[in-house]
Parts: C-alpha cells; sequence; structure tokens
C-alpha cells in the first residue's frame, strides 16, 4: 500500500461521435515524499490523470473504469461531500497559470485563511498566523504586510508561490502539480522547483509532477511515468528512464529534445509520432522556382545592420507630456546579421526580443535609430511601394501555429496570398502550381491546398506557416519562436525542415527564441537580450562553452543540463567537440 | 521558364486538387456540421425556425394566401366592421379571426401587417448592420482618431436609449418632410430611424471582435507579405468578426419588429391606411373596453410568437457558435 | 482615484455637451422658431423683431453659448403648444417619472439578479430552463401589449385596480407623490409592473450569462480544488467576481426604464415626462423635445458616473492603481 494508489485507471469522455476515452490502463503509485512525474506530449492525458485523481473532471468526462486509493481507503466513489472534504485537506492542487488560479477580488489572506478554516479547526487568528508562517517559508519577503494584499499587487514567479502556500495551507498528503512552472520564465522556474522539491522532502508530501518538459523532470522527479494516447507505456527511476529507455516512444521522445550541451546536425528521424505526411521533396536552387528571378542586388558585406534601434511603448497616456509612462521596450541595439548566416536572440519574456524582430519586419516603427536591409535603408523609406520590394525579400514565421492562419481562407489561398499580391506568377494556373510545389517540399503534400487550417495539427499548420513564408521568394526570413508552442517530437521536425530550407536556398535568418538549447542547435551566432539590451554577441559555441556577460552566466546556469539523457542515434555535428557527456 | 522546369518535375500536380484528397459533399458537411447537429436535437429551436419562415412565406405571399385586400376600398365595407371572430355569436363566417373597425378582414390584415413589419425589420438591422459593422471594424483595426471619433460617437448615442432615438428621428423627419408625402414615406422613415438608433450595438461588438482578430499573427503575416490596410480589413478581418454580428443581427431583428410595432402602436409609424401590426393593436385599443378583445389580441398574439420565435432562434444561435459552451 | 473620476466627470460633461448640441440644431434647423411661436397670421415687421429679440440674427456660436447658458439654468424657453415655460413643465412632471421608474427598477433588479444567479448557478436543472424559457417570453413581449394585457386581466376583467392615470397624490413642498396614500400605491403598480417585465428578464438573461464566464474561471477550479464549500465559491467567489459587469448592466438598464417609460406612460395615460415627450412629438413642440432629450443624458451620465465609483468599491485592481 502506497500514499496514493491509481489502479487501472479509465476516464471516458462521451461526444456525439462516441466515446472518446482519454485515458486508460493507468496505474500509478506515489510514496511519501517522494516525487513522480507524468511526461508526455498534448493529448497524452496526463492532465486527466490530475483531473481524476481530485475528482474535477471537466464534464461530460467520468471515470469509468479503475480505483484510486488514498492510504489504502478508496477515495474515488465517496459522496461529493465526503470528497470536498478531501480536497485541499489531503489532496492539494497546483495549476499552470498562476495569473488566473487565484481570485482577484479577495487579498491573499482571505484566500488562505478561508482554505485554512474550512479545513482545519483553527480560530481565524491561528489561521492567520499559519499563513503568515507558509507565506514565509515558501518564500514571500515581509508575508506581514504581503498577505494584506491582492493578487494582482504580486509579480508571476511570487503568485505561483502564493499558490503553492495556498495548496499546501491544509497541511495535505498529495500535491498534483499540473505544469507548475510552464508560465514562468526560466530563472524563476529554476526556483519554484527548488522550492517545490524541498517543500515535498520537508513535509513528507508525496507528489504528482505533470508536465511537458523533459528539464523539470530531470530535475526534481525520483521516479517517471511516459503516457502516450493515454497510457502509460513506461515507469521507472528517472536517471533510467531518461539514461536508458526501453520502450520505443521513450526512445524517440528523448532524441528528440534538443540538447543544451552538443550541437547535432539534425534531429534523429522521430519514428513512432504524428506523421510528419508525406516525406518532404528536397529543392536544388539552381532550377527551382525559389531560386529563378531572384532579382536580389549583388552586395557585400551584412544583409542587416541595426544601429541603434529603439523603440518606446506610451504605457500610460496622458495629456502633459511629463505625466506620461513610457516603457523601453528595445534601447540601443546594433548588431549585423551577414548572408547566409542564422542569428540568433535569446533573452526572458520582456527583454525585448520580439520587438527587435516586429521592427525589422516593419510592424513596428523604432522610435529612433536605423535599420539597413540589403542596400537600402529601411526606416527612411515612405513610400509602400518602394518598401514592397524590401517586403518580398523578408518574410516572417510566428510563435503560435493556432493563430497564424486566417481560418476563413483555404490553404491554397493563404499561400497564394503573397504571390498575388507581389505578381511573383504568371497566372492562375501558375501560381496554382507553385503553392502546391512549396506545399510539398514544406511536407504536407498537394493535398492540404484544399482544405482548411482547423484541418491540421499544430504542427502541420507550422509547416503551411512556412509554406506562405517562402511564396515570396525571400532571403531572409525571421522565426519568432516558431517551435515554443509546438510539442518537443514535433519541434524537432519542424528545426529540421528549417534547417534544410536554409541549407538548401542559402537563407539568412534571424531566429529568436527563450529556449537555449535550441537556439544552440540553431544558430550561427546569438546575441543575448535583457531588459530591452543586448548583453552579449558571441559566436553560438562560444557562449555556451565561455560565456562572457555575467547574464549570459546566469541564464546557462539555470538551463536544465540534462546529462543523464540518452544519447542514442545522435550525430553530433563534426567539427565542434561533444560538451560535458 | 521556370515554369516549364516545374511542369516537368511534377507529376501533373493540377490533378491532384482533384483526385488527392477524399472530400465530403457541401451537404454532407453542413450536415456533419456542430451547428446542424445543435439544431436537429433541439425541437423547440427547430419549431422557432418553422414558425419564422411560415412568417416569412406568408408576409411574400400575402396577396395570394390573404382571402381579402385590406388595401382596397372596394373590398371593405363599414357596414362589416367589428364583427367578431368565427367562433363567436354574430359573426360572419367570412371573416375568420372577425373585421376592424373599418371592416377590413382581420386575418387578411394581419397577414399584410405582418409584411410591413418584417419588411421594416429586416431592412433596419440591415441598415444598422452595414452601419455598424463597417465603422466598428475600420476603428477596431485603424485605432488612433477614427477609432475614438466613432467610439465617442456610440457612447454618446447609448446614452439615448435606442427607442427614443427612433421617436425623435422619426418625429423630426416626419415634421420635415412635406404633409402630401408624409404617409407615402411614412415606412422608409421608419426604417431609417430604427436603423439608425441601433448601429452602437453593432459598432461597439465587431469593433472588440475586430480588436482581438488585429492582435493574431495571421494579420501581421498579412501586414509582413505588404497588404495595404483595406485589403486586410476586407479579405481578413470582416470575415472573421461576422459571427458575433450575425448573432446580434437575429435578435436585433427581434428588437426592430417590437420597434416598428412601438413606434406604430404610439402613432409615430405607418399610417393606419397601411396597418402595421402595432398600428392595428392601437386601433383594438381603443375598442378594448367595449368588449371587441379581437382586434387587440389577434395582432398581438402574431407579433409577439414572430418575435418569440426570431428570439429563440438567436438565443440558440448564440449558444451554437460560442465554442466555448459546447 | 480623484483623477479618474475627474475624468469621468470631464467625459460626462463632453457628452452632455454633444447632446445640447443635437437639442439645439432641433430648435435651429426643424421648422421656423419664428412661425412656432408667434402663428401665420403676424406681420413682417412684427417676425423681424421677434427674430431680433429672440437673437436668431446672432452668429450660431453665440446662440449656441447662449443656449447652453440657459439649458445649464434648466432653462428651454416656451413651450409651442402650451405656452409655458418648460422647466416648469418638466418639473411638475419629474416626480410621476421617477416615482415610477424607481419602483420598476426595485422590481427589475429585486427579481431580475435573484433569478439570474440562481439559473447560472443550477445550470441545467429543470428549474432553470423553466425560468429561462419563460424569461425569453419576457425579453419577447413589447411593453405596451404587456400594459393592455395588465390593464384588460386587473382593471377590466377582475376590477382589482385603476386602469390609467395617476391618483391619490399628495403634495410635499413642490414634489406630488404618489407613495403616501393607498390610491396612490394602487395606481402605480399596474404600470410598474409593466415598465420593469422587460427589465426584469434582460437582468437575469445577463447577471446569468457573466455567472456562467466566471464560472469558467481558473480561480473557481482552484477554489474548488482547495475543497472551498459550494457555498462560498458561488457567493463569495463568484457572486462578487460577477458583480462588476452586472452593475454595468444594471445601470444601463435603469437608463432604460426611462426611455421605455414614454410607452408605460402612453399606455397608462401616466402624467409623467415621457407622456408630455410623446405630445410633444405629435405637435412638434421642439422646446419640450430637446429639454426631454437632455433631461434623459443628464439621467444617464449621472448613473454612469454612480457605476463607476462603485467599481472602485469592489474591484481593489481599480482602486489600488489609481484607475486606468
Amino acid at each position: 500500500m502506497s500514499l496514493l494508489d491509481i489502479k487501472n485507471l479509465q476516464v471516458d469522455f462521451p461526444t456525439r461521435r462516441g466515446v472518446f476515452t482519454a485515458v486508460r490502463e493507468v496505474t500509478l503509485s506515489v510514496e511519501p515524499g517522494e516525487i513522480l512525474g507524468c511526461v508526455g506530449e498534448s493529448g497524452a492525458g496526463k492532465s486527466t490523470i490530475g483531473n481524476a485523481v481530485i475528482g474535477l473532471l471537466e464534464p461530460p468526462g467520468r471515470m469509468a473504469e479503475g480505483e484510486i486509493d488514498l492510504r489504502g481507503e478508496r477515495i474515488d466513489n465517496l459522496p461529493y461531500e465526503a470528497v470536498r472534504r478531501i480536497r485541499g485537506r489531503k489532496i492539494g492542487m497546483i495549476f499552470q497559470d498562476p495569473l488566473t488560479s487565484l481570485n482577484p477580488l479577495q487579498t491573499i489572506e482571505r484566500q488562505l485563511v478561508e482554505t485554512i478554516t474550512t479545513h482545519l479547526p483553527m480560530s481565524e487568528a491561528e489561521a492567520r498566523q499559519k499563513s503568515i508562517d507558509l507565506l514565509d517559508r515558501v518564500g514571500i519577503p515581509d508575508p506581514e504586510i504581503r498577505i494584506q494584499q491582492y493578487p494582482h499587487q504580486f509579480s508571476g514567479g511570487m503568485r505561483q508561490r502564493v499558490v503553492i502556500a495556498l495548496a499546501l495551507c491544509a497541511d495535505p498528503e498529495v500535491i498534483i502539480a499540473d505544469e507548475p512552472t510552464t508560465a514562468l520564465d526560466v530563472s524563476i522556474q529554476a526556483q519554484i522547483l527548488d522550492l517545490v522539491r524541498e517543500l515535498c522532502r520537508e513535509r513528507q508530501v508525496g507528489m504528482i509532477i505533470i508536465t511537458h518538459d523533459m528539464g523539470v523532470i530531470a530535475d526534481i522527479t525520483d521516479r517517471v511515468a511516459v503516457m502516450y494516447r493515454g497510457k502509460v507505456v513506461e515507469t521507472g527511476p528517472t536517471a533510467k528512464i531518461l539514461g536508458d529507455p526501453d520502450h520505443p516512444y521513450t526512445k524517440s521522445l528523448i532524441s528528440a529534445v534538443p540538447r543544451p550541451d552538443v550541437r547535432l546536425k539534425r534531429f534523429p528521424l522521430v519514428e513512432y509520432i504524428e506523421s510528419a505526411g508525406d516525406a518532404r521533396k528536397a529543392l536544388d536552387i539552381s532550377t527551382h522556382w525559389l531560386g529563378q528571378a531572384r532579382d536580389f542586388s549583388k552586395m557585400d558585406g551584412p544583409l542587416i545592420r541595426l544601429k541603434d534601434l529603439n523603440m518606446r511603448f506610451v504605457t500610460k497616456n496622458a495629456i502633459l507630456p511629463k505625466n506620461r509612462v513610457y516603457l523601453d521596450a528595445v534601447k540601443d541595439v546594433s548588431f549585423d546579421i551577414e548572408q547566409g548566416e542564422v542569428f540568433g536572440l535569446v533573452g526572458e519574456s520582456g527583454s525585448g526580443k520580439s520587438t527587435v524582430a516586429r521592427m525589422i519586419a516593419g510592424l513596428y516603427k523604432p522610435t529612433g535609430g536605423a535599420i539597413h536591409f540589403a542596400g537600402g535603408e529601411l526606416t527612411a523609406i515612405a513610400s509602400e511601394r518602394e518598401k514592397d520590394i524590401y517586403r518580398r525579400q523578408m518574410q516572417m514565421i510566428f510563435q503560435d501555429p493556432y493563430s497564424s492562419l486566417n481560418p476563413r481562407m483555404r490553404v491554397l489561398d493563404i499561400v497564394a496570398e503573397p504571390i498575388r499580391f507581389h505578381g511573383l506568377a504568371e497566372d492562375k494556373a501558375h501560381t496554382e502550381e507553385i503553392v502546391l510545389d512549396l506545399l510539398e517540399h514544406v511536407g504536407l503534400g498537394a493535398a492540404a491546398a484544399i482544405k482548411y487550417p482547423h484541418e491540421f495539427s499544430g504542427g502541420q499548420r507550422q509547416r503551411i506557416s512556412i509554406a506562405r513564408a517562402l511564396a515570396t521568394r525571400p532571403r531572409f526570413l525571421i522565426c519568432d519562436e516558431p517551435t515554443s508552442a509546438l510539442d518537443v517530437s514535433i519541434q524537432a521536425q519542424i528545426l529540421n525542415l528549417l534547417k534544410d530550407l536554409q541549407e538548401e536556398l542559402g537563407l539568412t535568418m534571424l531566429f529568436i527564441s527563450h529556449d537555449l538549447p535550441v537556439i544552440r542547435q540553431m544558430c550561427d551566432r546569438v546575441g543575448v537580450m535583457r531588459n530591452g539590451m543586448l548583453c552579449e554577441i558571441a559566436e553560438t559555441e562560444d557562449l555556451f562553452e565561455n560565456p562572457q556577460h555575467p547574464y549570459s552566466q546566469h541564464l546557462l546556469e539555470l538551463m536544465p543540463r540534462l546529462e543523464v539523457l540518452s544519447q542514442e542515434g545522435l550525430e553530433v555535428e563534426a567539427d565542434h567537440p561533444t560538451g560535458a557527456a | 521558364m521556370a515554369r516549364e522546369e516545374i511542369g516537368k518535375s511534377e507529376a501533373a500536380p493540377a490533378s491532384s486538387l482533384e483526385t488527392g484528397y477524399e472530400r465530403l459533399g457541401f451537404w454532407a458537411r453542413i450536415a456533419d456540421n456542430d451547428v446542424t447537429y445543435s439544431f436537429l436535437r433541439s425541437p423547440l429551436v427547430m419549431a422557432a425556425a418553422g414558425i419564422t419562415v411560415t412568417f416569412i412565406l406568408a408576409a411574400v405571399f400575402a396577396p395570394l394566401v390573404a382571402p381579402f385586400d385590406p388595401f382596397d376600398p372596394t373590398q371593405i365595407s363599414l357596414w362589416d366592421g367589428k364583427l367578431p371572430p368565427a367562433w363567436v355569436q354574430g359573426s360572419n363566417p367570412a371573416y375568420f379571426l372577425g373585421t376592424d373597425d373599418q371592416g377590413r378582414d382581420l386575418f387578411s390584415t394581419i397577414l399584410y401587417g405582418g409584411r410591413i413589419s418584417l419588411l421594416v425589420g429586416f431592412a433596419a438591422v440591415f441598415l444598422s448592420m452595414a452601419l455598424g459593422i463597417g465603422l466598428g471594424v475600420a476603428a477596431g483595426y485603424l485605432g488612433g482618431w477614427f477609432d475614438a471619433f466613432v467610439m465617442r460617437l456610440a457612447d454618446v448615442q447609448l446614452t439615448i436609449p435606442g427607442i427614443l432615438t427612433a421617436i425623435l428621428i422619426n418625429g423630426i423627419a416626419r415634421s420635415v418632410l412635406p404633409i402630401e408625402l408624409r404617409d407615402e414615406l411614412a415606412i422608409y422613415v421608419v426604417i431609417l430611424a430604427i436603423g439608425f438608433s441601433d448601429w452602437p450595438q453593432f459598432a461597439r461588438v465587431t469593433r472588440a471582435a475586430a480588436l482581438v482578430e488585429a492582435e493574431k499573427e495571421y494579420i501581421q503575416a498579412a501586414r509582413v507579405i505588404g497588404l495595404r490596410p483595406f485589403i486586410i480589413i476586407v479579405r481578413h478581418i470582416l470575415p472573421n468578426v461576422l459571427r458575433p454580428a450575425l448573432v446580434l443581427a437575429t435578435i436585433g431583428l427581434a428588437l426592430a419588429i417590437i420597434a416598428e410595432a412601438t413606434l406604430s402602436f404610439l402613432g409615430q409609424g405607418v399610417p393606419p391606411t397601411t396597418p402595421s401590426l402595432g398600428t392595428l393593436i392601437r386601433i383594438g385599443n381603443d375598442y378594448l373596453f367595449s368588449g371587441l378583445w379581437w382586434i387587440t389580441l389577434f395582432p398581438a398574439l402574431a407579433l409577439v410568437t414572430l418575435v418569440l420565435a426570431v428570439n429563440l432562434l438567436g438565443d440558440w444561435l448564440r449558444d451554437a457558435l460560442n465554442p466555448k459552451l459546447r | 482615484m480623484l483623477s479618474f473620476i475627474a475624468r469621468r466627470v470631464l467625459q460626462a460633461f463632453v457628452v452632455m455637451a454633444v447632446v445640447s448640441l443635437v437639442s439645439f440644431s432641433l430648435f435651429n434647423f426643424v421648422g421656423d422658431p419664428v412661425n412656432n411661436m408667434v402663428g401665420q397670421e403676424a406681420s413682417r415687421e412684427d417676425r423681424l423683431q421677434i427674430r431680433e429679440e429672440l437673437g436668431l440674427n446672432d452668429p450660431i456660436v453665440i446662440q449656441f453659448a447662449r443656449f447652453l447658458g440657459n439649458a445649464v439654468q434648466g432653462e428651454f424657453g416656451l413651450s409651442y403648444r402650451i405656452r409655458r415655460p418648460v422647466s416648469e413643465l418638466i418639473a411638475e412632471r419629474i416626480p410621476a417619472t421617477l416615482e415610477l421608474v424607481f419602483v420598476s427598477a426595485l422590481v427589475a433588479l429585486g427579481l431580475g439578479i435573484p433569478f439570474g444567479v440562481y439559473t447560472g448557478i443550477k445550470r441545467g436543472t429543470f428549474a432553470s430552463s423553466t425560468v429561462l424559457t419563460v424569461s425569453l417570453v419576457g425579453v419577447s413581449l413589447p411593453t405596451f401589449i404587456i400594459g393592455i394585457g395588465l390593464i384588460y386581466l386587473f382593471a377590466v376583467y377582475l376590477g382589482w385596480l385603476p386602469s390609467s392615470g395617476r391618483r391619490g397624490v399628495e403634495e410635499i413642498g413642490w414634489w406630488r407623490t404618489s407613495f403616501l396614500s393607498i390610491d396612490g400605491w394602487r395606481s402605480i403598480i399596474l404600470p410598474a409592473l409593466t415598465l420593469s417585465l422587460f427589465q426584469v428578464t434582460m437582468i437575469l438573461r445577463l447577471v446569468r450569462a457573466e455567472m456562467l464566464e466566471v464560472m469558467r474561471t481558473d480561480y473557481i477550479k482552484f477554489a474548488r480544488a482547495r475543497g472551498l464549500s459550494e457555498q462560498k465559491i458561488n457567493y463569495g467567489v463568484a457572486l462578487r467576481n460577477t458583480l462588476v459587469p452586472v452593475i454595468t448592466i444594471v445601470g444601463l438598464n435603469v437608463g432604460g426604464l426611462i426611455a421605455f417609460s414614454v410607452i408605460t406612460e402612453t399606455v397608462f395615460q401616466w402624467p409623467g415626462t415621457g407622456l408630455m415627450f410623446i405630445q410633444a412629438v405629435d405637435f412638434v413642440d421642439i422646446p419640450i423635445m430637446a429639454a426631454y432629450l437632455c433631461f434623459v443624458a443628464l439621467i444617464f451620465v449621472l448613473i454612469n458616473l454612480v457605476v463607476d465609483i462603485l467599481y472602485f468599491v469592489i474591484d481593489p485592481r481599480l482602486r489600488l492603481s489609481g484607475g486606468r
């Protein structure tokens, strides 16, 4: 008998098209003081397990099979009131987004005291004292003062600490944490994980961490359960699963994780996961349409040159200029991107990296500085017609595949739009021909053309976005976090595709990411940004092996090392020595 | 030249459009749609749709369906005035629902009145929709002073409730028109009055939706391609904000029908010579105390049934089109 | 907070200025004011003199400034039809309208909010779907039909209540109230009910929609996961978070009552400002129309101000950041 036993769990969601089984034959257990990781990609059913344990399945979901035991006593068939008394008291829960998890209209104190007095025989004063102690324990400074504040007065990381305090305040024996650090920046993520681990050991709480992030798993879990399509395919000690996996799914999942320590040629071909559609066709730039009529003027020197770029937003408007509040999103940023180079920008949220990309793409007008591109000064051109010449040479791929395609247009029209606008094809039939060809080159197959975006998965949509970006025959591609909304295995596919296209077309790229391992896989040179300023520019390998700026060192320290990961089947880039492994 | 080379390397790409993809037919897609599904599952909504369609058909074909023409003075005789419905003593079976004070057949007059109610309703909603959506989308996407101007204008107009605005516009327009044209143009004046009184609602809803869409990355992608604002608004934003506007239009139709009836009831709407449902109720109200209940009751029933059916449809449409509630 | 309220007051002034501009244009562009004042038989000289006296020959900006100055003092000139100062006419009739609106608002809020909360919490039960269906009928009933129906039932058929008019009025200073006598209450019941019924259903449905919206949020889910009782979740967490949007709705609806009082007052021959307005429209009595327009706008603007201030009381995010 363990602290928490999940036996043969099956959860069904009846829909009008039949019963959808989100989770089946899941058997897991947690001991006191143990951290169990539950890892899998989206749709694997990992969150459903957490919701089933605490009895909060979204309707119409229901437990169809199995049982859940807490200290040997069955809890899944109890009446509502009994389950309610277990929630918070015996089993606590932490959700992903600390910004929306707290009631905005109550002070932290009210929320803590209310939870404590609901479950424990304490007076208001005792509960308040306990709350203050707890806030102190989860690392909130001046708890006596801050307890009287409202959630909006706390930063994201601090709010997640409050959420943890709320989950712990009635001394539960089990905690279920559903993606507890996904919404947070790396540096805060590391602190929160440390805190969670300490609390778990100190209070002998059993914990299930549900996550898609191998870094989190490697960092704090004792054991791991790997989930795939509603089933647990493999369970075992963390070191064993990550270092020497048995199941082919686990193997391919691990091989898709971007390595922080080595640079790979490309990701090994990931089998077992969503098929990429038809195998993509390699293309030869010397004969292909994409290489034809490239009326780019020959030039020497860098393709892009940024000089003292500034962007200042007004965050609070006022009639008098002195009362206005500004935010300097980008401050005096200068760098060059050579032709054919992949230049990376890395930084935490709010560092200004996306703002730089948007200024280059012409979505924001800089408040100061100059952008030189392909021999022209973009910031000095006023006429739309003249801008079109440069726009055609420069395209952008966005972060969110679910919002970057117009849901009311067919894929054919989406990809054809830039061709039509810039008049790159001779006639209608020619346009169609080019679109179908492009779709094959991004690995989708021509049949995709007459479907609508909602018929595709996230990874496939990102391929459509890439096809649309290629349709103007660009020489420069801006990728703004192109894979951060995707699962690891899909991310590996898209990164491979971008690598192939970059090589075949000789593209110059600006690659923006918050994810250092991804940067290492993709970029030749990197700039590190913080608070709108550029801290350091270095060759990628130099940065990772020998960072100069203290902030770069700090970021690299926080990066999960993932040394335990299996190296099976990886092709390491030849001219660089392997890192720590 | 590039084209020929692609042609060679491709295995007839054009044909793959037709053959490569097994595709549901248009009607099969409609039948498989979630909205259709929720429609077919709710008998109340189906009944509402049936009633609405019946009303529309009856209005369109009123001259064929109605036993009398209430606008033809030769068919009306005061001798037949104030006759009760067929099942009440003292009635004339030719007039099934009885007659009004002028001797017009009530059933026929209701049919023709419904015609006016629906015409005014649809035309007014169309007017306010076109105005509101156009201004709202442009305001949401363009922002700046245009947005500020349109929205402040909407705010000011919302300060005066819609029905008051309609009464006001209607009253003023009538007083400005020459007397001989007043009755003739009354129906257009009513349409304008109601249409102009309701546009801020549409503008607000579409502006909010346009703001959400404008933030999405597909709009940014369109801007990176170089598309001009007008094309972006028409091709990308407009099709994506029509859903909420459609829901609003259904509810707006019900409100416009009520507004027309209210104006006519207050004596501000269409003249008694071409009675709408509201006018009939107004006439009937004068005779209610003398026991001629049918002149009020039947037009009122018709009006309420129509509005209720439209409201039911709007209510269902709002839920069916809202993915969060599914 | 002060700056926030100051900004709202400023906005209110702008709105009032625009509405006054509309009223002012009514005077100037609809019909000839001189004609309206003296009738057809006046001589040309008389007309010119009146024009001069009324200041109609002054530049339009000065005329507007004068109009504004008068309007601020409640001065809208003489009614064309009744030949009495509009301010006097309105002052006489305001108590009737405000009392009617007040009683209706109480009924609308007292029924609408509890039913809305109930149907929002007890989603999908038989009772709440019945309430919802009935409310849809309520939304579909035009105010004047409700009025006629109630008159027929309670006044004609049952004979319990008077069918029209305002009886049993007592005077407190210049304010004539119907709250102090049984007759007064008897005559206000039917019109108030008529006026409130549409608003009851409107408020009910909007409150329910907001309640459902809040019930879907993460903090409700987290509150459940902490084992708080349903009682606390529904009334402590959900209801309070619903209040902010609900107050806006309620504000707008109370304003809506004023508008619909035009219809109710006509049906019941209730001697309020709405009835006066409708009669004015019939005779194109511009001074009364203009004054009524300003009166309604003023009430709306005041309600909106109250709503803005209430936001501060309820929402700490506004209170603590000093407003957006």
